[in-house]
């Protein structure tokens, strides 16, 4: 899933200054599950909003929907009788939503209130932790299902490095060492042996950016 | 508006059934006054008050928000009222961002029978709030 977190306050209200009617959209699939852009998320921002309006003595309407993905035209089409209505459109999707909101309705300004941080999964009740870099040549086959390439500080494909320290990373020792995870996991599945093969320096640029995919439709 | 000395706040006092609720009642019917400014509202658990619940209250124009539970270990809903302080604790958090002082907002736990605990809360509640003047938001400035 796509991680995000909400902009402080003054930044949005920064981007907004100025309309009196504005449009919050939030989205119903990964920024819900991480408390950052889901329906509670959008009302929340816009009574935060209305009480800072009230306190400043500025006018504000705010409409809110939430949709099930910002990151599909068809989906996004649905809020065209809101859009309309405002001056400008606040989304609290990922960046990937933020854009086709704008697409679809190049008229109005759409402003985003995440930042967007990574791709990942959640560690604990409102803990996530990043665990993937859309890299576009999955490596997960030879780490037991860790990726060192974001989890190892160093992105090292032969590690563990000198620094491995009883599990932890030299790096930050509240992390743990990926490579120490990946010979535990390895070593549980008796596939030792692919920690003994070398792997040479990958290509960086399997994805050229921007990615595309193109697929048949099945 | 009204000279300081005049303030008469309003307080939103979200009771939680089991508890603070009763304990209104008992202070009621012991004799105990408390300001009348501070409005109950009866909720069946602590734990039922949503983040949004207080915010509203705020945008409505309270000055100032209660959130009243049962003492910890014994909320008859088992984390309701922990539920409740940590809400309140985002709420507060929360306020702050827009600029309004986040100890506009308190939560305490209290039992069925502390009649007297409940109309001590609400007093002290009721000066701390009068001190702090009215709401920014109410007042636009
Ligand atoms: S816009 Fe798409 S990718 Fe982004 S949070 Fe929503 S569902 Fe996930
Ligand atoms: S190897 Fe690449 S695709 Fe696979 S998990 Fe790591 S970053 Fe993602």
């Amino acid at each position: 899933m796509i991680v995000a977190e909400r902009k402080p306050l003054e930044d949005i209200r920064e981007m907004i200054a100025g309309y009196k009617k504005i449009l919050i959209v939030g989205c119903g699939t990964c920024v819900t599950i991480c408390w950052a852009g889901g329906e509670k998320e959008v009302a929340v921002l816009s009574s935060q909003l209305r009480l800072a309006s009230k306190k400043d003595g500025n006018e504000l309407e705010i409409l809110e929907a939430t949709i099930e993905r910002q990151c599909e035209k068809e989906l996004v089409e649905a809020l065209k009788d809101k859009v309309q209505q405002v001056e400008a459109v606040l989304s609290m999707g990922c960046g990937a939503g933020v854009q086709p909101i704008a697409e679809i309705f190049p008229d109005m300004p759409v402003y985003p209130a995440l930042n967007t941080t990574f791709v990942g999964m959640p560690e604990g009740e409102g803990v996530w932790v990043e665990t993937c870099r859309a890299c576009g040549d999955c490596f997960l086959d030879k780490t037991g299902g860790i990726c060192p390439i974001v989890r190892c500080a160093k992105g090292l494909l032969n590690g563990p490095c000198g620094g491995t320290n009883n599990g932890k990373c030299e790096i930050d020792s509240e992390k743990d060492c990926a490579w120490t995870l990946i010979y535990r996991r390895l070593e549980q599945q008796g596939r030792l042996d692919a920690m003994r093969k070398y792997y040479p320096p990958r290509n960086f640029q399997a994805v050229i950016r921007p990615g595309k995919v193109e697929t048949l439709p099945a | 508006m009204k000279a300081k000395g005049a303030f008469l706040p309003d307080i939103v006092a979200f009771c939680c059934a089991q508890s603070a609720y009763q304990a209104a009642d008992t202070a009621g019917s012991m004799r105990i006054t408390y300001p009348e400014n501070i409005r109950v509202i009866r909720v069946p658990c602590a734990g039922r008050v949503d983040v949004l619940h207080i915010l509203r209250a705020f945008e409505k124009g309270a000055d100032g928000v209660l959130v009243l539970g049962c003492h910890e270990e014994a909320c008859r809903h088992l984390s309701g009222n922990i539920r409740a302080k940590n809400r309140v604790q985002r709420v507060n958090t929360l306020l702050q961002e827009v600029g309004i002082d986040g100890k506009r907002v308190e939560m305490f736990t209290l039992a069925p029978n502390q009649g007297s605990r409940f109309a001590r809360i609400a007093n002290e509640v009721n000066e701390r709030i009068k001190e702090l003047g009215p709401s920014p938001v109410k007042s636009g400035a």
